[in-house]
């Protein structure tokens, strides 16, 4: 059968065209506010995508594994794809960008936090670990031993995150036992099913007693 | 110094940590979206809205205008690809099909087929005004139901076209002898497709470094064959043509093709002048990069009341796209696996409206697993026979289908080990019997083989100023520790510590390997590697002159920075002495290895291996938790016991979202997936892993290799999936023919 008439895409991307206008329009006040006519008929003409986003930059400071770090950002920017795509802090992973597979665990003033979920401008001001500042310069932090020695990975890829997890779940005091541990653990995904190795890092980590 | 490792004894055999482990722990592993190149831009994909039809119109002027972007791409700019000339009778479909021509023209194959990548300064950029290309359709009336168009199945067109494809229906003694058995059972197996879901997203870098050679830095199984591929496709010389993929985070099979997004960011590199970064999102890994295709199997099963089999009839109809006939070995094993005088195979595709599949981890003898073990507990069953002992009676010693010995075959051993170790004497006969609180306990097992395949590669070994040996070739490392095992292989044949090893893989400039596939690495680049090894000591050999002439290689060994005797004594010569015999130079050799002689004809070579698991049914919600797991392996010589216990566990794992969790479902009013994230499409987390115990029988097969290795990865999932659902039938009496066993179907029952 053939349909000549077009058809409606049936996941149109509303929701972005909204946030655009709400920007665009946001951007025109700040613009009829602070610049001079020139922008504002400009932004009024067809150039507003340009003008817009020339007032979607924010002011950031963020310490990132003990580097202060005084940035300028879009505030849709994740704090995942600013540390991969403009601080090159490639060890922190993506994995779903949707909060669901734990790959991107960072710390946030040592808690831990799916950095895909959070927009950077959201962190002004905070301390932020990421896997490449845990260990003390080139001695492994104890749970990075763990993983090595109990082959907690296979690809690798969500080991970053599993990591970070790990070090947070035992901070948070929800290693007590291997049934807590995998309760605790379960956001943080690994596709090639390391699973028990990981919790036996974990144990042996949280039994050893060391500061994690 | 003394080298300390050798005084131990071998390192093959040894739970080495891997070699790549800190780089992984500490962030330091560069996947393949994580090269920095200067000017790098970033691409994002737009996918159609319809399964079948032509796009009559796309409106790219609110993505060209918004802010930082540098190109948007669609069929009607496109610069053409060569390799993507018409075919030469386009009324005819080619053989086995060719792989989507992306942006090559109107027609729309799939739904979110991409029809358009817009390339951007930055990520977030690119994503956004990805939002803003509109296309318009004439959609055609789609078919993406497979029950519905189940009887269409069709035998491949390889097995059309070449009698001696193994696709082509088979049959030994009589066909559907099953039929004269005094004990006859029939039955339909199916499952959703399943999706790879390696943890890494897709992902590429693709970049032009000059008119006419290009780079990629690409998630691949193959970077020979991806560079083929390419080179191919852009009429470049091979050499022109570079691939990256130092390390893969998983893959399963899915890195095994080459997918429209690839070309995609070449084709935007080549239009921007610059390096394109392209990642996936995940919903875009159900519909561009392959999957487990959906398939129906039927069973027909006859038996004698002692417990012989009469004969058996397996019917498959699996899943492919209208473009590529994909294929897999659904049926092959129900060929070899038991002593039936009477066994029929008919194996069939369909073509669907959707993306290709393409094999995914045990691919088909996964999906034949599921159906053949778990009929082989059905029969048990009917004529109340222990399913352990039911496969014994039919054990077979030699290869049914090809009347000759097998290489190795320990199942055997197998079987003993696991039902020691799960405690199979805790099973009973009667299914429902184990009883705690609301949960109702159960056992099950399930066999699983796949072919010790091996083929050619080439290695490249050298003896550089340092000391230290450096290894090449161009294999990939998708998560089983190859280059750990290598190192291992090497230490042995060189006599040379492991810390004074290094293999690099991963990078088309390296000699000659095929991809990581079908379980065959070790087998075919181990093989290299200890030829290489061998070779370069012989090298040395000469090089020491007269006082080395009369010495065999296998007595001489690299150990504490000479050349010299493995027994105590003899000539030595240092590493310095050497090189400057080879006028300061470093040694290097580069060999190829392949099968010789004519083992391969005389023998069948397998490897096995059977999963037992316990269980626990909620009586009242329907939930079933893998309670603990045990997988055995006769998988020839283990040459990394810690690697390959966590790769045998990790493939129990995802046998564990096979059997219980997996299934991506297709809306068939709109042809597209309504699982599309990892939310919706579960994959086991920690929560859902069981302790796995693991056991190899560690006894060489001399026959496949030199190093008497068979294979790990594919039977690691092979079998599982029938051992949960065998598992499900003892604790609940209910028997589930349908993957994923969600606990509304373990209710409905
Ligand atoms: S990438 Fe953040 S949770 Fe998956
Ligand atoms: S190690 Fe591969 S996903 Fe966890």
């Amino acid at each position: 059968m053939e349909n000549e008439k077009p058809q409606p895409a049936p996941d149109c991307p509303g929701h972005n065209e909204a946030r655009r206008t709400f920007l665009k329009q946001s951007s025109l006040l700040t613009a009829l506010a602070l610049a001079p006519g020139a922008v504002v008929r400009a932004a009024a003409a067809e150039l507003d995508e340009k003008v817009a986003a020339a007032f979607e930059q924010v002011p950031l400071k963020l310490d990132v594994n003990g580097v202060k770090h005084k940035l300028s950002v879009e505030p849709r920017t994740t704090l995942l794809d600013l540390l991969r795509e403009q601080l090159h802090l490639t060890g922190t992973k993506k994995g779903c960008d949707y909060g669901q597979c734990g790959a991107c665990t960072v710390h946030v003033d040592g808690k831990r936090v799916n950095s895909c979920l959070t927009l950077a401008v959201m962190q002004d001001g905070r301390k932020i670990t990421t896997i490449e500042g845990l260990a003390n310069g080139d001695k492994l932090h104890p749970m990075q031993e763990a993983f090595i020695k109990h082959d907690g990975f296979q690809c690798g890829y969500c080991t970053p995150g599993q990591i970070m997890s790990a070090v947070a779940c035992i901070r948070e005091g929800h290693a007590n036992s291997e049934g807590e541990i995998k309760e605790y653990m379960s956001g943080n995904i690994c596709r090639c099913g390391a699973y028990p190795n990981i919790v036996a890092a974990i144990q042996e980590v949280r039994s050893g007693g060391q500061k994690v | 110094m003394k080298d300390q490792l050798l005084q131990d004894g071998k390192a093959v055999g040894d739970r080495m940590s891997r070699v790549d482990g800190r780089l992984k722990v500490t962030g330091g592993a560069k996947y393949s979206a994580e090269y920095e190149l200067p000017g790098l831009v970033h691409g994002a994909l737009v996918g159609s809205t319809v399964a079948k039809g032509r796009i009559t119109s796309i409106d790219t002027k609110a993505a060209e205008r918004a802010p930082g972007v540098l190109a948007v791409i669609t069929h009607l700019n496109s610069p053409k690809v060569p390799g993507f000339a018409a075919k030469s009778n386009p009324d005819e479909p080619p053989a086995i099909g060719q792989p989507l021509r992306v942006f090559y023209d109107e027609r729309i194959y799939f739904n979110d087929q991409p029809i358009a990548i817009v390339v951007a300064d930055t990520l977030e950029r690119a994503r956004h005004a990805a939002g803003l290309v509109k296309a318009q359709y004439a959609a055609e009336a789609h078919q993406t139901n497979f029950e519905a168009n189940k009887s269409k199945g069709f035998l491949p067109t390889q097995a059309r076209r070449n009698p001696k494809s193994a696709q082509n229906d088979y049959t030994r003694g009589q066909a559907d002898g099953y039929q004269s058995a005094p004990v006859k059972l029939e039955a339909e197996y199916w499952h959703e497709s399943e999706m790879h879901h390696p943890m890494e997203l897709q992902s590429i870098i693709a970049h032009w470094e000059a008119a006419d050679r290009l780079t990629v830095y690409d998630k691949v199984q193959a970077v020979k064959g991806t560079q083929r591929a390419f080179a191919k496709d852009w009429g470049l010389p091979e050499q022109n043509v570079k691939v990256i993929a130092t390390f893969v985070g998983g893959a399963f099979g899915n890195g095994l093709h080459n997918w429209p997004h690839e070309t995609a960011a070449i084709i935007a590199a080549k239009v921007t002048g610059k390096p394109v970064k392209l990642m996936l999102t995940r919903e875009q890994m159900f519909t561009m990069v392959g999957y487990r295709p959906k398939t129906w199997q039927r069973i027909a099963m006859g038996a004698t009341k002692d417990g012989k089999l009469v004969g058996i009839s397996h019917d498959s109809v699996g899943q492919t796209s209208t473009y590529e006939e994909f294929t897999e070995s659904t049926v092959q094993q129900t060929r070899m696996m038991y002593a039936a005088p009477n066994v029929t195979t008919r194996y069939r595709i369909l073509g669907l409206d959707v993306s290709t599949p393409i094999w995914m981890r045990g691919p088909g003898e996964a999906t034949g697993a599921f159906a053949l073990e778990s009929a082989i507990d059905e029969m048990a069953h009917l004529i109340g026979m222990d399913p352990l002992e039911f496969r014994l009676r039919n054990h077979t010693d030699t290869d049914p289908e090809k009347n000759r010995p097998w290489s190795t075959k320990y199942l055997k051993e197998c079987f003993q080990a696991g039902a020691e170790r799960i405690g199979w004497n805790k099973r009973q006969m009667k299914p429902g019997s184990l009883r705690e609180g609301d949960w109702l306990i159960g056992y099950g097992m399930g066999v699983g083989t796949f072919g010790a395949n091996r083929g050619a590669a080439k290695a490249r070994a050298a003896l550089l100023a340092d000391g230290t040996v450096l290894l090449q070739s161009a294999t990939t490392d998708i998560g089983p520790g190859t280059g750990t095992a290598m190192v291992q292989i090497a230490s042995d044949a060189l006599g040379l510590p492991t810390d004074k090893i290094r293999f690099e893989l991963g990078n088309s400039l390296f000699p000659q390997a095929p991809s990581q596939g079908g379980s065959s690495t070790v087998n075919t680049v181990g093989s290299a590697v200890n030829d290489a090894c061998l070779a370069l000591k012989k090298k040395l050999q000469e090089l020491g002159g007269a006082s080395f002439a009369n010495v065999q290689p296998e007595q001489l060994t690299l150990a504490d920075g000479q050349l010299g005797l493995k027994a105590n004594g003899g000539p030595r010569l240092s590493f310095a002495d050497l090189r400057k015999a080879n006028n300061g130079q470093d040694v290097e050799v580069t060999v190829e290895s392949k099968p010789s002689g004519d083992a391969r004809q005389n023998y069948s070579m397998y490897s096995f291996s059977v999963h037992f698991a316990e269980v626990r049914v909620h009586t009242m919600t329907g939930e079933v938790r893998v309670t603990k797991m045990v997988s055995c392996a006769d998988a020839g010589t283990i040459v990394n016991q810690k690697t390959a216990g966590s790769q045998m566990s990790g493939g129990a794992i995802g046998g564990i979202g096979m059997a219980l969790t997996e299934g991506a479902v297709i809306d068939d009013r709109y042809g597209r997936y309504v699982t599309r994230d990892l939310a919706s499409y579960h994959v086991p987390v920690h929560a859902d892993a069981p302790p796995v115990e693991v056991f190899f029988v560690n006894k060489p097969d001399l026959l496949v290799d030199p190093l008497g290795t068979k294979g790990i990865g594919e039977i690691a999932i092979i079998g599982v999936a029938p051992a949960i659902t065998n598992a499900i039938f003892n604790a609940t009496g209910k028997r589930l023919r349908e993957l994923p066993v969600t606990p509304d179907k373990v209710l409905l029952a």
